[in-house]
């Protein structure tokens, strides 16, 4: 198994899927029946080899495993470079697992152009899976750049109404930040004259030096996570997308910004990030309140959600910032447990949305009588988001506030609060969908979950439960990681503590 | 055994709630029923077990979290505190599952209630027998979900679902104190664990440390903080208000959860972490005063409450502030004692006031009661012998809670505790009151119900009678056994390390004056006669007197208007606040300025050039000679300097 890429065939096995489906010809319908079921297979496909890296992984190491390098371009040091941690690997997991709930989950909703909507989400799923795997800077940033491309164009073709103001809103925003952290990549390049991550990882970078770069990083992964105030993209495009894009926006795009900061800011930039964490804690606070009571003033169920995810997310930084093992662990347990949770939410109002084709709240209610086993799925979920002991978000809010208690107690109370509020407009939002009278007369015909869509729930019901009540195989591979990743931080910082004092 | 006396209420709950609809109604209560009362046998066994042959265990199931240096187990673990709180768990949840299949016979979501109650019973269970901060914060928020669906369980009803919200964030902003405090007991003893905690307490006492900015006393902070959650579970003044609303709920929910056990946890965590709030004086002297506080506060609008389940459920807050005021002034077992008791004469009150309610076809009102004697009589005189234990008259089991609470009050020879008694006489004075109204409103005196109504009322089928007569043997006997081992001399064995008592007020309590002793029956008596002179001598009598202090009256029958203040300082705002930074805040600034701002100005940049772009000759030629012009006179003025 040693010698076996197992890295570059999850990456890549999606791409061939892409070029299945391209060889399909004949009438529509049977180039969107194949399509569907190529991309269906080929999702399993790359998600059980996928489950390889988690079964063999070693949970006692803190280096990079199933490490595959390639020289790529000698002339500039750069190489194709694979490996995942316990930081990056679930996060590759959680790419794999949501693309074939994302595909059974457009099974119907998406009708025209069928082939080519499947074809972008295999080829989102490689740039994904690479953006987590890559070992090296420049790999890194194409594949976290080329993610882009295939999302700008499921928002902008099969989005809804305001789609192209959404698609150019999400995909400028992005890139704005993107500029920045190419620019940062090349100072780093000419610092340290390599592009290796690994290697950079140990490279210290001079004290000035790290200000601006932090500052660089900064813009991208605050924009892509996304961080108050530039969080105004990810409600419109949540809101255009179709159900799937929503999911994998969600339940991994986001992300990426969350893992830039732990894989690189803090790592990297040790000095810069001890400098800045006011400033994380400051805007990570006022995304939770801010966002929480945001929520609870929309009318529309995709916008309360995304706005919901934007406090969520301002969890993870604080985790991140906290730099204490709990803090950190939390972060990324509260991103994964997001993943699910926030997917999950997504599509519970796809549900809603293909029969009756409306996403605002008011045109709904009294939905348990007729489907009672959507309310059961639609609850869980819920109250998954809400942080209810017992579900995953619970397990990733906790570990943040106990990493934040030790570091600084207004932060802790501050995002505390968001549990309250996080309270009131989730069952806010489940009291005036669920709840009450059925009185619509288009709802009363309304029916309930299919088999197919119990196929798409069943799994992340399990996992949010899992990750509730037995979150311990997923901690455990974060554990040594993220223990190696604070000793590394805290010497440095005693390091240039050190030197400061010599130089007094 | 002591597993399985947890676990089958979830058997109980998965089993009905995901086949129940499949397999009906009679297979979901005979699942959900049968498991739960195997349950209660088995605490009986259990509480013999461990309370009276001393066998405390903790079970150790698989770890939950362990990241750095937290590490936190499933685990149960079974004190004497805890064998008494499942005792009393599972025998009312076991007569309240049973109550249940006659109560809800007519309902069309039958196997959903019994899933919901059964699961309640497990997160109660599992709050009880936690062995760590987290376990009991999972069971904490699983019976507040619980809580949540069951006071939702009409979910057509507008004001049963502002209802089960309002329950749910009430306890949540309690959760906030509660979460808090686990943070900074983690912060200050590097671990959850009870028993680690526990032995570290002494260490820490009386150091102090930044929060907020603050520096102070670590163990009387977190105490503080972590009394907040239980103020918020146990309805105490301030988070007070979602309890009376609960009532949205069927009334055997009002029992189990709303009397008896889920607002009882407050109390309980207080005591379960004895070890710490012994060491913080001033964290038990906020408990006494809010205790206090809370007891004359909710007697005073149980006073004037129309609604039969209203009135019980101000009662339950009251009643709830004695405990808590005996846990302020040291005297835990009192409070447990009082617990105890309390649970089966309150369950009796709720389920004999649904009863009543199940008789007259779901009228509530006690302003169309009355006369209902002669037609449900079995009713009646169970609701006199939980009213009579309720008031503390003698030889009834409140009888003996309620005195070694007041006495222990008294004998604290503290202000504060002066504080407790004094308020806990007016109480007593109170209770006896408004529970005799409700018997004689509804019982006795002349019937307002209209005819057809009245004619209609019927005594209950035997299947909620049955359950109502085991809570009646405990609301009648339970005070008289338990005394001994829970307040009296055996109260050292009895209780064994469960509870840490530092002060031996319990002991002094039992050498009180006589006066401080009977006075309590006194006030009971008085109450009692002052219903019946009201209510069945001169009726026209109330109604006077509340014209008479018309603003004193209204102020207390609006319940202290602390729902108004609620909404005016709390939820309105929000929701205001949330729509104005959502369409200023994020609209106009961040996307007006940001995105859309640059969009705009690069647009109208760009009409500006294009507009340059005219393709007259002219225009280009002009522009070229001011070009020229302009390059030649720099030119010239550099080449010349």
């Amino acid at each position: 198994m040693e010698s076996f890429p197992v890295l570059s065939l999850t990456t890549f096995l999606p791409l061939v899927g892409v070029l299945f489906i391209l060889i399909v010809r004949g009438d529509e319908e049977t180039v969107a029946h194949n399509a569907r079921f190529a991309a269906l297979w080929t999702s399993i496909a790359t998600f059980i080899v996928s489950l390889i890296l988690w079964l063999n992984f070693d949970t006692s190491t803190a280096d990079f495993q199933f490490v595959e390098k390639h020289d790529w371009i000698p002339a500039f040091n750069i190489s194709y470079h694979l490996g995942v941690d316990g930081i990056s690997m679930f996060f590759v997991l959680l790419s794999t697992a949501l693309t074939p709930i994302c595909v059974l989950a457009s099974w119907k909703a998406i009708k025209t152009r069928v082939r080519e909507y499947m074809i972008a989400f295999l080829i989102l799923e490689t740039m994904m899976i690479g953006t987590f795997a890559a070992l090296d800077f420049v790999l890194f940033y194409i594949f976290f750049e080329g993610v882009l491309i295939p999302m700008f164009i499921i928002i902008g073709v099969w989005g809804g109404e305001r789609r192209v103001y959404s698609a150019f809103k999400f995909f400028l925003f992005t890139l704005a930040g993107s500029v920045l952290l190419l620019v940062a990549l090349l100072v780093l390049y000419f610092e340290a004259g390599t592009t290796d991550i690994p290697t950079l990882l140990a490279f210290r970078v001079p004290a000035e030096m790290q200000l601006w770069l932090w500052l660089a990083f900064f813009a991208s992964f605050a924009v892509k996570l996304p961080m108050w105030p530039v969080h105004t993209w990810l409600p419109d495009a949540h809101v255009e997308a179709p159900t799937a894009g929503s999911v994998i926006l969600a339940g991994v795009l986001l992300k990426m910004g969350g893992y830039g900061f732990l894989r690189f800011s803090l790592p990297m930039l040790p000095l810069a990030s001890e400098q800045f964490t006011p400033l994380i804690y400051t805007l990570s606070v006022i995304a939770i309140i801010y966002t929480s009571l945001v929520a609870l003033a929309q009318e529309d169920m995709k916008k309360l959600i995304a706005y919901s995810s934007v406090a969520h997310m301002g969890f993870v930084t604080i985790g991140i910032f906290t730099a204490t093992q709990q803090g950190i662990q939390g972060g990324i347990f509260q991103m994964l447990s997001h993943g699910i949770i926030s997917a999950a939410l997504f599509l519970c109002v796809g549900v809603v949305y293909d029969r009756i084709h409306s996403r605002e709240i008011a045109r709904y209610g009294g939905l348990v009588e007729r489907m009672p086993k959507y309310a059961f799925v639609f609850m869980i979920f819920m109250l998954g988001a809400v942080g209810l002991p017992g579900t995953g978000g619970f397990i990733g809010e906790f570990l943040v506030l106990v990493g934040a208690f030790q570091d600084n107690t207004w932060v802790a109370l501050l995002a505390t609060t968001g549990i309250i509020l996080g309270a009131a407009y989730m069952l806010y939002l489940f009291r005036r969908v669920i709840f009450g009278k059925l009185e619509k007369t288009d709802l009363k015909g309304i029916l309930d979950l299919e088999p197919r869509e119990v196929a798409i729930f069943a799994p992340l019901l399990i996992l949010v439960l899992w990750m509730g009540l037995w979150p311990q195989p997923f901690l455990d591979v974060m554990n040594v990681s993220v223990a190696n990743l604070l000793q590394n931080y805290q010497t440095a910082l005693s390091a240039a503590d050190a030197i400061t004092v010599v130089g007094r | 055994m002591f597993t399985a006396t947890i676990f089958l209420p979830l058997l109980g709950a998965i089993i009905a709630g995901f086949f129940g609809n499949r397999l009906g109604n009679r297979f979901a209560q005979l699942v959900s029923v049968l498991p739960m009362l195997a349950s209660a046998v088995f605490s009986c066994v259990i509480l013999f077990w461990v309370g009276f042959q001393g066998q405390s265990q903790t079970i150790h199931l698989f770890t939950w979290i362990d990241v750095g240096t937290l590490e936190i187990s499933w685990a149960l673990r079974f004190d004497t505190l805890t064998a008494v709180m499942v005792f009393v768990v599972t025998v009312v949840s076991a007569m309240v599952h049973v109550y249940s299949i006659g109560y809800m016979a007519q309902d069309p979501h039958i196997p959903r209630f019994m899933a919901y109650l059964s699961l309640f019973t497990f997160f109660m269970l599992a709050l009880v027998t936690a062995d760590n901060f987290v376990q009991m914060f999972f069971g904490w928020e699983g019976v507040g979900l619980c809580s949540y669906l069951l006071i939702g369980f009409w979910f057509q009803r507008p004001s049963a679902n502002a209802a089960a919200i309002k329950a749910f964030i009430v306890n949540r902003i309690g959760d906030f104190g509660f979460m808090l405090g686990i943070f900074g007991v983690f912060y200050a003893f590097g671990s959850l664990d009870f028993d680690t905690v526990f032995d570290a307490v002494p260490g820490v006492a009386g150091q102090s440390f930044n929060f907020l900015g603050m520096n102070v006393d670590i163990v009387t902070t977190l105490c503080l903080l972590l009394f907040i959650g239980a103020m918020g579970k146990s309805a105490q003044i301030g988070l007070h208000t979602w309890l009376p609303d609960a009532m949205e709920g069927p009334t055997p929910v009002s029992a189990l959860i709303h009397a008896a056990t889920m607002v009882t946890a407050g109390v309980f965590m207080v005591v379960r972490l004895s070890p710490m709030y012994e060491f913080a004086p001033i964290a038990l002297t906020v408990i006494v005063f809010v205790g206090a506080s809370t007891a004359f506060f909710a007697a005073t609008i149980g006073l004037t409450q129309w609604d039969i389940k209203r009135v019980i459920a101000y009662s339950t807050c009251s009643q709830l502030g004695y405990m808590f005021f005996a846990v302020g002034v040291g005297a835990y077992p009192a409070a447990i004692f009082h617990l105890m008791t309390h649970a089966f004469f309150k369950a009796l009150l709720f389920l004999g006031s649904g009863s009543v309610i199940h008789g007259m076809h779901d009228e509530q009102d006690m302003r169309r009661m009355g006369g209902l004697f002669p037609k449900m009589k079995v009713t009646a005189a169970l609701m006199w012998i939980g009213s009579l234990s309720l008031a503390g008259v003698p030889l009834f089991a409140g009888f003996y809670s309620k005195d070694i609470i007041l006495e222990s009050a008294f004998a604290a020879h503290t202000g504060m505790g002066l504080y407790a008694y004094w308020l806990g006489i007016a109480v007593a004075l109170m209770t006896a009151f408004y529970s005799w109204r409700l018997l004689f409103l509804t019982f006795h005196g002349k019937t307002r119900a209209d005819d057809q109504t009245f004619d209609e009322v019927h005594e209950s089928p035997p299947v909620i009678i049955a359950p109502l007569l085991v809570l009646a043997l405990g609301a009648i006997f339970s005070g008289w056994l338990a005394v001994e081992y829970f307040v009296g001399d055996q109260m050292k064995e009895f209780w064994g390390g469960s509870i840490l008592m530092l002060n031996n007020v319990i002991e002094e309590a039992h050498h009180v004056p006589d006066w401080v002793v009977w006075l309590p029956t006194g006030m009971a008596a008085i109450g009692i006669a002052a219903a019946w002179v009201m209510y069945m001598a001169m009726p026209g009598l109330p109604k006077q007197l509340a014209t008479a202090i018309r603003p004193v009256y209204r102020f207390v029958f609006r319940k202290w208007y602390f729902d108004e203040l609620y909404d005016m300082i709390f939820v309105r705002p929000s929701f205001y606040l949330g729509h104005g930074l959502w369409k200023s805040g994020d609209g106009d600034v961040i996307d007006g300025v940001g995105p859309d701002g640059i969009a705009a100005a690069t647009r109208n940049i760009a009409g500006r050039v294009g507009r340059m772009q005219s393709g007259y000759l002219y225009h280009y030629a002009f522009a070229m000679l001011i070009g020229i012009v302009g390059f030649a006179t720099w030119f010239l003025f550099g080449f010349f300097q």
